[in-house]
């Protein structure tokens, strides 16, 4: 196995439009993530975090820059680079298990169709749904559908996964208990994880490194800042752990002060950018 | 709001229609009364259609048989070109929906051919087949298939950025991907297609059985026209009108099966 870390990501450069219109989103970013770790990416809404995952994912192609994975170039999607979005992207035509099955039918053409149901079965027992295994998405709440996401990412056995905000659409309560369910998961699968959020807390929580998005348009990445806390991390004693307050204080002045460079850059333009009043969620 | 009483429900649903339907009765019986001597009064009609009514499967002649036995007969006509539209119009709808170019070499054609009226297709049909019956199949193909093409392109077009990432993830292959991801998503659309494209149909049987003499209703309809029997007239059209509504009904409760699954 070499040494070279997993995921690089030199240069990237990503816009948007054409002429006038064009908006740079990402500007020359940075990063690279050894195999095994957990990085978070925190940045305000519309800084183009879900852009990165895009270009990782291969979804969308980086205007300028290199990305390599494992040594070699992204082009294409794969399901070696598997996404958790947002917004789930659950086809509701399907049920959990099916919606998971689709994936494991198409990643693991050779196994046999009784261990392809159980490795699916495996899956959704991981992120506690085997008693809605039969339900179609529409009948589950968000924070099931989000765990039936992330049950079909890891049911691919991805090399690296991709998590876009995974939490991002739930309210506060089921964020909170799926953050540790998430902890776990992460924990047990020992995969490469990249996890995109707008909250500097569930970043700190979750990651062996974390960094902040500067405020877009052309964001760039702010310095990595490791997260030495032993695991299992407990949510509350985590607010009274001192290393816990550093790395949250830093991540906030970075992020606030990319902010107010940004109001400072809105004001002087006719039209200020989308979002440009918003405040981070730290 | 205050909950319906069982006797506001029963007006709404049964008096009030009834109403209407009595209202549209009773006009009908004074146009026929004065301005127009010819049209038979509502009683007339019905005295001379009940014989059609109330025996409605009976065959006594090739141009003589009962209200639903010629509706069958039309029914029939109507599924087989029913189907060769959806059989020609889904395909082209998926194309379409799936590739901008064909879209673009394809659209003016079927903006030009889409307002064509029965009435012009049917000679050309007899052109073509030689023979009065493909060539109705061919009428009611060629007027209904356009809802059906250009919802199931709609839908193909409108599937969710979502599920496309999905496919390219998994790197679907392409027929996989037309089964589990565009038509289930497309369904919807292409039902609506589908419903409007029957609603067609049915609409141009009557041209296409008035023009090539087919037994049906509306081939019935045009022989009593000119044997002069204009009571027939109204009870086509009502039975038209009928089955028509009746199919409609049907395709929506499909529909909206669908739309909840």
């Amino acid at each position: 196995m070499s040494s070279a870390p997993q995921l690089v990501l030199k240069g990237v450069c990503k816009g948007y439009g054409e002429g006038a219109q064009r908006t740079e989103v990402l500007h020359g970013l940075d990063l690279s993530v050894e195999r095994g770790e957990l990085v978070a990416i925190v940045g305000f809404s519309g800084a183009g975090k879900s852009t990165i995952v895009s270009l990782i994912a291969g979804l969308l192609r980086a205007d300028s820059g290199s990305i390599h994975f494992d040594g070699k170039p992204v082009r294409a999607p794969g399901p070696e680079r598997a996404v958790v979005f947002q917004s789930y992207s659950l086809l509701p035509w399907l049920s959990v298990f099916d919606n998971v099955r689709l994936a494991v039918d198409q990643v693991f053409p050779q196994l046999s169709s009784a261990q392809r149901r159980e490795h699916t079965e495996r899956h959704v027992a991981l992120v506690n749904l085997s008693h809605a295994r039969d339900k179609k998405p529409a009948e589950l709440s968000g924070g099931m559908r989000q765990r039936v996401a992330l049950a079909r990412a890891l049911a691919m056995e991805p090399e690296l996964l991709l998590l876009d905000e995974p939490l991002g659409a739930l309210d506060a309560l089921t964020r909170a208990t799926l953050q540790e369910e998430l902890a776990r998961i992460c924990r047990v699968s020992g995969k490469t994880i990249l996890l995109i959020t707008n909250d500097g807390d569930e970043g700190i929580l979750l990651a062996d490194r974390i960094a902040a998005l500067d405020a877009g348009p052309s964001a760039k990445l702010g310095p990595f800042i490791d997260i030495d806390i032993e695991r299992p991390r407990d949510r509350k004693a985590l607010n009274h752990d001192p290393r816990f307050k550093a790395i949250r204080g830093e991540v906030i002045e970075y992020l606030m002060a990319s902010g107010k460079k940004r109001k400072e850059r809105a004001r002087t333009r006719v039209a200020p950018p989308l979002h440009a009043n918003r405040e981070p969620v730290v | 709001m205050s909950p319906k009483t069982l006797s506001d429900r029963i007006i709404e649903s049964v008096v009030l229609p009834l109403l209407g339907v009595g209202g549209v009765i009773a006009l009908w019986a004074i146009i026929s009364a004065t301005v127009a001597p010819s049209l038979p009064n509502p009683w007339k009609t019905w005295e001379v259609s009940k014989l059609y009514v109330l025996a409605p499967f009976e065959k006594r002649g090739e141009l003589d048989q009962g209200i639903l036995r010629f509706t069958w007969y039309s029914l029939v006509r109507v599924a087989k070109g029913y189907s060769l539209a959806l059989v020609l119009g889904t395909p082209l709808g998926l194309l379409l929906g799936m590739s901008k170019s064909f879209t673009k070499s394809l659209d003016p054609i079927i903006q030009i051919l889409r307002p064509v009226s029965p009435l012009a297709w049917l000679p050309l049909g007899l052109v073509i087949f030689q023979k009065p019956e493909p060539a109705g199949i061919f009428t009611i193909a060629m007027c209904s298939m356009w809802p059906t093409v250009l919802n199931t392109a709609l839908g193909v077009r409108s599937i969710p950025q979502d599920y496309v990432n999905v496919a390219r993830v998994l790197r679907l292959s392409r027929t996989k991907r037309l089964f589990k991801i565009t038509l289930p998503a497309a369904l919807p659309y292409m039902f609506t297609g589908f419903r409007l494209s029957l609603g067609i149909a049915w609409l141009v049987i009557v041209a296409a059985e008035m023009l090539t003499g087919a037994p049906g209703v509306g081939g019935f309809l045009w022989q009593e026209y000119n044997s002069l029997i204009y009571e027939h007239l109204i009870l086509c059209i009502a039975t038209i009108g009928i089955v028509g509504f009746l199919l409609d009904r049907l395709m929506s409760m499909l529909e909206a099966r669908l739309r909840t699954a």
